[in-house]
C-alpha cells in the first residue's frame, strides 16, 4: 500500500532545518516582491483621498446629490416620448448613419495610409515614423473635438458629424490596419514573388487575403462603438439624437429621457447582435480583435 | 520532359464543374454585398444630410482654421513668442490635473465596482441563472449607456464640478471592466475552485485564493488600459460642465481664441501620450512578472 507522503517527501520534511539553511531565497519571497502589493494599495488609497480632497468632496453633498439623482429617476418613470416620436426617430435613422459613414470613409481612405506605416510593406524607415505619428496625432483628439471644428466647415448637422467619425476612425484604423499588416505571415508573399510577381501582386495575392478578415472585424467592432459616439455627437450639435437628448435634460423633461436612453439602448444592443452575427460569418469566430 | 498527371476528362469535367459553381457562388455573394453597402451607403448619404458641395467650399476653412490656430513664432522672439502662446501654463495644467485626476478617481472607483460584479456574471462561479442575469444586466447597462449622458444627469443632480465626471467615468468603468473581467474569471482553471470548495471553503475563501490570484495580473492591465480611455474620456467631460480642461477648451473654441485652441490641444495630446506610454510600459512589466 502507498502511503500518502511520498517518500521523496517525507525525507525533504526531515532535512528541513538544513535545506532552509542551505536554500534561504527558496523559503522566503524576495522582499520587494512581499513590499509590492501593500505599498501599491497604499499609495492608490493615498492619490485617491487627496484627489477627493482637491475636488472637495463631502458626504453630505454626496448624499444630497444622490437624493436628488433618486428624484430625478422617479420622475423618468414611465418612459415616454412625449408628442415627439417622430423627431426622435429621424434623429435616431441620422445617428445611424454617422456612425456608419463615418466608420465606411474612415476605413476606405485608412487602408492606403496604413500600409505607408506597415513595416514589412513600406520599408522606409522615416515614413513609418512619420505615419505613425500623424496617425497617432489623430487619435489624440477626441471625437468630440473634431465635430467642433467640422461644424466650423460644413456647418451645423449630421454631416460634421460623419467627418468627425472619419477623421478620428481614421487615426484608429490606420494604427490597427498597419499592425494587422506588420502580423501577416510573410511566406504567401514570398511565394507570389519567387513565382515572378510584382510586389504589388505579392501584396494583393499574399498579404489582403490575410488581413481582410482581420480588418473587417475591426471594422465591424468600431461600426459597434461608432454608434454609441453618434449617439452623444449631438450634444456639440453634430447631428443625431444627442441633440434632443441634451435639450430635454437641459428642460429637464426626464420620461423623454428616460425613452431617448432607451432608444439607444436598444439601437446598440441591435449593432452589436447584428455586427456579432456578421462578423461570426464572415471570420468564424465571435472573437473581438481590437 | 516530364508532364503533369492530371485526371482523364471524364473525371474531371464534373470537379471543375464543382469549382465553377463554387467560383460563382462567391462572386454573387461578394456583388451582392457591395450592391447593400452602395445602397446603405446612398440612404445614410441622404439621411445624414451629406452635401459634398458644401464640403468643397468648406474644405478651405478647414485648412485655414488649422492655420489660424498655429502660433506665431518667429525666430528672433522665440521664447517670448512660446510664452505668450502658453500665456496660461498653469491654469492649464492645473485643470489638465484635475482631469486626471478625474479619470483616476473615475477608474479606480469602477474597477473596484467591476471587480465586485465579475464574479456574479460568471457562469463557473455562480449557479443560481437569475442572480447572474442581473449581474449581466446591470453591467450591459453600465456600460452601452454613453458616459457623458450619465454626467450631463448627474451635473444636473451634484451640480458643476468634478463630482460627476467622476461618478459618470465610474459607472461606465464598472460596465466595461466587470465584462472584461467576467471573461477571465470565466476562463481560469476551476481545479484550485474544486480543490477549496471540496476542502470546505466559503464563496468568498474560494474566490480568494483559487480565483483571486489567476487573475490579478490581467485585471490590473484591463485596468491601465481602460485608464487611458477615460484620461481621453475625461478631457471631453468638461464640454457638459463635468470639470477638467475640457470646459476651457470648447470656451476657447466657441469663441475663437485660436492660439489658445492649439496650446490646450497641445497640452492634452501631449498628456494622452505621455500616459499612453507609461501605462505600455507598466502593462510590460505586469506581463513579465507574470511569466515567472
Amino acid at each position: 500500500m502507498n502511503s500518502p507522503v511520498s517518500p521523496l517527501r517525507a525525507r525533504a520534511d526531515a532535512d528541513r532545518a538544513n535545506l532552509k539553511r542551505r536554500y534561504p531565497a527558496s523559503f522566503r519571497a524576495p522582499l520587494l516582491a512581499r513590499l509590492l502589493p501593500p505599498v501599491t494599495v497604499a499609495l492608490a488609497t493615498a492619490l485617491a483621498v487627496y484627489a477627493l480632497w482637491r475636488f472637495g468632496f463631502s458626504p453630505e453633498k454626496f448624499i444630497d446629490g444622490l437624493g436628488k439623482l433618486g428624484i430625478v429617476v422617479g420622475l423618468m418613470i414611465p418612459p415616454s416620448p412625449g408628442n415627439q416620436l417622430w423627431n426622435y426617430v429621424g434623429a435616431l435613422g441620422e445617428t445611424l448613419s454617422i456612425a456608419f459613414l463615418g466608420t465606411l470613409g474612415a476605413a476606405i481612405l485608412a487602408l492606403p495610409v496604413s500600409m505607408l506605416a506597415a513595416k514589412n510593406v513600406v520599408a522606409n524607415r522615416i515614413i513609418h515614423i512619420a505615419s505613425r505619428r500623424f496617425l497617432d496625432t489623430i487619435r489624440g483628439v477626441d471625437t468630440l473635438i473634431w465635430a467642433l471644428i467640422w461644424i466650423n466647415v460644413v456647418g451645423l448637422g449630421p454631416f460634421a458629424g460623419i467627418l468627425a467619425i472619419l477623421t478620428s476612425d481614421f487615426g484608429t484604423f490606420g494604427k490597427l490596419f498597419s499592425e494587422a499588416i506588420e502580423a501577416a505571415d510573410k511566406k504567401p508573399v514570398d511565394g507570389v514573388l519567387s513565382a515572378g510577381g510584382s510586389d504589388l501582386q505579392g501584396f494583393r495575392f499574399g498579404v489582403l487575403p490575410q488581413v481582410l478578415p482581420v480588418l473587417l472585424s475591426q471594422v465591424l467592432y468600431y461600426f459597434e462603438s461608432n454608434t454609441r459616439s453618434a449617439t452623444i455627437i449631438g450634444i456639440v450639435g453634430a447631428g443625431g439624437i444627442g441633440l434632443y437628448l441634451a435639450n430635454e435634460i437641459a428642460q429637464a423633461e426626464w420620461p423623454q429621457v428616460a425613452f431617448l436612453i432607451l432608444m439607444i439602448l436598444v439601437t446598440v444592443s441591435t449593432i452589436d447582435w447584428l455586427s456579432g452575427k456578421i462578423r461570426f460569418a464572415v471570420i468564424g469566430t465571435q472573437g473581438r480583435t481590437a | 520532359m516530364r508532364t503533369v498527371a492530371t485526371l482523364p476528362p471524364a473525371q474531371l469535367a464534373p470537379l471543375a464543374h464543382v469549382y465553377t459553381a463554387a467560383v460563382a457562388a462567391k462572386r454573387r455573394w461578394m456583388i451582392g454585398g457591395i450592391g447593400l453597402l452602395i445602397a446603405l451607403s446612398l440612404l445614410s448619404g441622404w439621411a445624414g444630410q451629406v452635401d459634398l458641395a458644401k464640403f468643397w467650399k468648406g474644405l478651405p476653412r478647414f485648412a485655414s482654421y488649422f492655420y489660424d490656430i498655429l502660433p506665431r513664432l518667429r525666430m528672433e522672439t522665440f521664447f517670448a513668442d512660446l510664452r505668450e502662446w502658453f500665456w496660461n501654463l498653469d491654469g492649464w495644467l492645473a485643470l489638465l490635473w484635475d482631469t486626471l485626476l478625474i479619470a483616476y478617481l473615475g477608474t479606480l472607483s469602477g474597477a473596484v465596482a467591476g471587480f465586485l460584479l465579475c464574479f456574479l456574471a460568471s457562469a463557473n462561479l455562480t449557479r443560481s441563472t437569475s442572480l447572474r442575469f442581473a449581474a449581466r444586466r446591470t453591467l450591459e447597462f453600465c456600460r452601452t449607456v454613453p458616459e457623458i449622458v450619465f454626467a450631463l444627469m448627474f451635473v444636473y443632480a451634484f451640480g458643476f464640478g468634478p463630482m460627476p465626471g467622476v461618478l459618470a467615468i465610474a459607472i461606465h468603468t464598472t460596465g466595461a471592466l466587470g465584462k472584461q473581467f467576467s471573461e477571465v474569471v470565466e476562463n481560469v482553471n476551476m481545479q484550485p475552485v474544486e480543490g477549496l470548495t471540496a476542502a470546505g471553503a466559503t464563496y468568498v475563501e474560494t474566490v480568494r485564493f483559487g480565483v483571486v490570484p489567476q487573475v490579478v495580473s490581467n485585471f490590473v492591465s484591463y485596468t491601465l488600459l481602460r485608464f487611458e480611455i477615460n484620461v481621453r474620456g475625461a478631457t471631453v467631460l468638461g464640454f457638459v460642465g463635468a470639470g477638467g480642461i475640457g470646459k476651457e477648451l470648447i470656451s476657447t473654441i466657441r469663441q475663437f481664441y485660436y492660439a489658445d485652441v492649439s496650446a490646450i490641444l497641445v497640452i492634452i495630446i501631449g498628456t494622452v501620450f505621455l500616459i499612453d506610454w507609461l501605462t505600455e510600459i507598466l502593462r510590460h512589466k505586469l506581463l513579465s512578472l507574470d511569466g515567472r
